[in-house]
């Protein structure tokens, strides 16, 4: 009969039904302005007479930031490589090279799994290439956000981690320190960059008399390009290492307790604790973290924003905040063309660490 | 709040009440009810004369103003975006009038001519002809209303000249040398070496006015038409030449006398800096000269002199690209030889109205900007440092008492007056630039190639290349003939 068969047909597609709105939901705030932003990145806007105009231009905007008038800014300035240059593409083509080799010998070698790679490997390399040969002339946005994302989360890492250890252990004020550590987080990033801007401060801030003392009176860190980049990264980690901390805490406090005393049972040392047993268990959380920051590093624009508005030159420039300048100056042809950029960087970036770290650390539990 | 500002404000509140009730283009009660969203830039300069007057407008006309604030680099984009995609939020602006030729352009800007004609209490007549006439104007109609009049200067300690025997700098060699011989030197008795010259020189902020104040010297010597940005031939950048490389040392010298932290301070805090007594030299416009007598918080109450813009000796040869010694044909305007060139840079915050909004509001917004630039109103708020505004009125400059009841000692107030008198009366004035996407050209490549030599990315030629690529990737981007057209209709060149 016609009027069962739409409970019946309703019954035998109910899970596509209930999941539709959601994808509904996605389709039209993430798809649809991707695709929007997609046209963007191939197009020029211009004002014109009673509003604007969007006109196509083909790979124009990607022309110019690889190959262009925007390649300073985008990839920066080429010049010799230094030593440090040297040794950065020594190490990364070096763990490129550990790691095809532990695919092909350790690895589930699949169809997928080579094509993956024969785009990371490559993109990987060359990234490591433009940073050091940038390195001797002026690094661009992409190279400055490369840096923030690598030293800033394995800043973060490490000491979010290792305070979340500390916190595991029977220390007094142990609760204390764990609202104190988490704060930072609760703050909103501008109110981070703002608060930070002010500590950071090296004629009237807090910590200027100390710097007076250090004899740095003269020096100021806004004028010169690394130390720049390193009090954003700096600002960053305050901010961003409670997140580590009270996801990694989480983990060591839901680790089973008998391995670890039976372990103080036999004698083991607590080094030897944290490196058999603590870490193997939480290593999966710890692989996790880390993505979810390294996901979220990419896009840094409230600290150099607030601390530095790009400065010096464009130093501090991250890939977002490039984007939101081009975006500010009416150029959104530009702005979606970095921003797509950095979704391709970012994406591949991330996609090698779950397929390289994340998998083989869960493979290697089961 | 200081009592001088107290007293001031009170003042205002009576003078408006007086005025608004004689004249005005609207009556009490008319905007019950009406609503006007005012966005400017986040303050607390130019957004606290307009959120203090708001009640009292409200209170005089029924509308409510609800002045919305956001960072000064956001906020051509967030007018635009706003009012290009029909969204229309924001009914009213207070923004730079050099960026009203993209609005019109686009059909955003309402035509405010004829209201204006038929307001007597805004007075027009006594608005100085520089504003009146070009800064508020495009395509012969007037789109906004001046709230504020911007000329940049020299600011220097006069106390400090005095001890060390110098005279104020008449050539941007006398300014480095100003520089040099006070640098270190304690200014305010704190102790401590203070420095030579402050200058903002931060990026995404005003150092691109700063630089092309020096600069101007330098390339423009025959009268405002001759233009100080772009060939009126061909459209070609004025930006890479001996000319603007001479300026670009002088700015990148001054950076040896100024705080360690330059290269990261906007006019607000080279204000601050000057203000405490910790600077000798300053480049600013006349905000300098109200926020020194403020009895608060400055310590260089009467120790402050302005000048017109330091000129040179030597300027640009546009055949040949070469500095040459000025001669009375080449530097007509010159005094003893040295030929200024004060620049009119961003023009002064001005008042303009959404096109596309109710008649109502527009109405009420059209009231807010006249009641806020009539003399009742302005002739008080030009006077208090916090405001940010700065005389444009010729009642400004001829009634001194005004500065006297401010707190400005008659010396002072003609000193700081007087130098602003001699740019808006400069016929060799430059303008700023006002040609179809000039935020580009000065927010983004100018600003970005400066700030990229501060940090030692770029050397001089560099930097020079830098400008002028950028900016002729912009022009042929939107048209050389018509970008050409439209600035030598701005600089009113032949």
């Amino acid at each position: 009969m016609k009027t069962a068969r739409l409970p019946e047909w309703m019954d035998r597609h109910s899970g596509p039904i209930f999941v539709l709105p959601a994808v509904l939901l996605i389709l039209a705030f993430s798809i649809f302005p991707l695709v929007i932003s997609a046209w963007l990145a191939l197009s020029q806007f211009r004002l014109g007479t009673g509003g604007y105009e969007i006109r196509f231009v083909g790979l124009l905007n990607f022309k110019k930031l690889l190959t262009g008038s925007q390649q300073f800014h985008f990839l920066g300035t080429f010049a010799e490589i230094p030593l440090i240059g040297w040794l950065i593409v020594a190490l990364v083509f070096g763990a490129l090279a550990v790691a095809a080799r532990r695919y092909a010998t350790f690895g589930r070698v699949s169809v997928i799994g080579v094509a993956g790679r024969l785009i990371s490997f490559p993109l990987i390399g060359a990234l490591a290439v433009l940073f050091a040969t940038t390195l001797g002339g002026q690094i661009g946005s992409l190279s400055t956000t490369l840096f923030y994302v690598i030293v800033g989360v394995t800043l973060q890492f490490l000491v979010g981690t290792g305070l979340a250890f500390l916190c595991t252990q029977n220390i007094r004020g142990r609760s204390f320190f764990r609202l104190v550590f988490f704060v930072p987080l609760m703050v909103t990033p501008v109110g981070t960059a703002y608060t930070f801007r002010m500590l950071a401060d090296t004629t009237v801030g807090p910590f200027a008399p100390i710097w007076r003392a250090l004899g740095l009176g003269n020096f100021a860190w806004a004028s010169d390009p690394w130390t720049a980049r390193i009090v954003i990264v700096l600002g960053d980690s305050w901010q961003w290492i409670p997140f580590i901390f009270i996801i990694m805490l989480a983990a060591f406090e839901s680790q089973p307790r008998d391995q670890v005393e039976a372990a103080q049972v036999d004698g083991a040392s607590t080094f030897q604790i944290f490196r058999d047993i603590t870490w193997p268990s939480v290593a999966p959380v710890a692989a996790t973290v880390v993505l979810i920051r390294v996901v979220e590093a990419f896009k840094i624009v409230d600290l150099p924003n607030v601390l530095t508005n790009g400065g010096p030159g464009i130093a501090t420039e991250s890939l977002t905040l490039h984007a939101f300048i081009e975006w500010r100056a009416l150029n959104l042809g530009g702005s979606a063309a970095i921003a797509y950029l950095l979704l391709f960087v970012a994406t591949v970036l991330c996609v090698s660490f779950v397929n390289m770290v994340v998998v083989p650390m869960r493979r290697s539990r089961q | 709040m200081n009592r001088l500002a107290t007293a001031s404000y009170s003042l205002a509140f009576g003078a408006t009440i007086a005025t608004f009730t004689a004249a005005g283009p609207a009556q009490a009660g008319e905007f019950d009810g009406v609503s006007v969203n005012i966005m400017t830039f986040t303050g607390p300069q130019i957004a606290e004369p307009l959120q203090r007057r708001a009640p009292e407008f409200e209170k005089l006309k029924g509308a409510k103003i609800n002045v919305i604030t956001v960072p000064f680099s956001d906020l051509y984009q967030k007018l635009l975006t706003d009012w290009t995609t029909g969204t229309n939020s924001v009914d009213a602006g207070v923004f730079a009038p050099q960026w009203m030729v993209d609005y019109v352009s686009a059909g955003l800007l309402e035509d405010l001519s004829p209201r204006i004609s038929g307001d007597s209490a805004v007075k027009m007549d006594d608005i100085a002809p520089f504003f009146r006439d070009f800064s508020q104007k495009y395509g012969g109609k007037t789109y906004m209303i001046t709230l504020d009049g911007d000329f940049q200067m020299v600011y220097y300690r006069t106390d400090v000249a005095e001890e060390l025997g110098l005279a104020a700098p008449k050539t941007w060699d006398d300014y480095l040398a100003f520089a040099k011989a006070s640098h270190g030197k304690d200014m305010n008795g704190d102790g401590k070496g203070d420095f030579g010259s402050c200058i903002a020189k931060k990026r995404n902020a005003q150092s691109y006015w700063m630089v092309t104040s020096i600069a101007s010297a330098f390339i423009q010597s025959r009268g405002t038409a001759q233009g100080a940005f772009f060939s009126t031939k061909d459209m070609t950048p004025l930006y890479n030449n001996e000319a603007f490389a001479e300026a670009l040392r002088i700015y990148k010298e001054t950076t040896k006398y100024g705080p360690p932290n330059e290269i990261n301070l906007d006019v607000g805090d080279t204000r601050s800096l000057f203000t405490s007594g910790q600077c000798a030299l300053s480049i600013d416009w006349g905000d300098i000269g109200t926020l020194a007598i403020d009895k608060e918080q400055s310590k260089v109450i009467d120790k402050v002199g302005a000048v017109i813009l330091p000129g040179s000796t030597r300027v640009l040869d546009r055949e040949t690209g070469k500095l040459v010694d000025c001669s009375p044909e080449i530097c007509p305007h010159a005094v003893d030889g040295v030929s200024h060139a004060p620049f009119a840079a961003f023009g002064g915050w001005s008042g303009g109205i959404n096109a596309n909004a109710d008649d109502r509001v527009k109405d009420a917004a059209y009231a807010f900007i006249s009641f806020m630039s009539q003399a009742a109103q302005s002739n008080v708020d030009v006077t208090i440092g916090a405001t940010g505004f700065n005389p444009y009125r010729i009642s400004q400059f001829s009634d001194l008492s005004l500065w006297k009841k401010a707190g400005m000692s008659e010396k002072a107030a003609k000193d700081y007056l007087g130098a602003i008198q001699a740019s808006l009366g400069s016929p060799n004035m430059v303008l700023d630039l006002r040609i179809p996407q000039n935020q580009r050209y000065q927010q983004v490549v100018l600003d970005t190639a400066i700030a990229r030599m501060l940090a030692g990315e770029l050397d001089i030629e560099g930097t020079m290349a830098a400008i002028s690529e950028g900016w002729e990737e912009i022009t042929d981007e939107l048209g050389r003939e018509k970008q050409l057209a439209a600035y030598k209709q701005t600089i009113g060149a032949e």
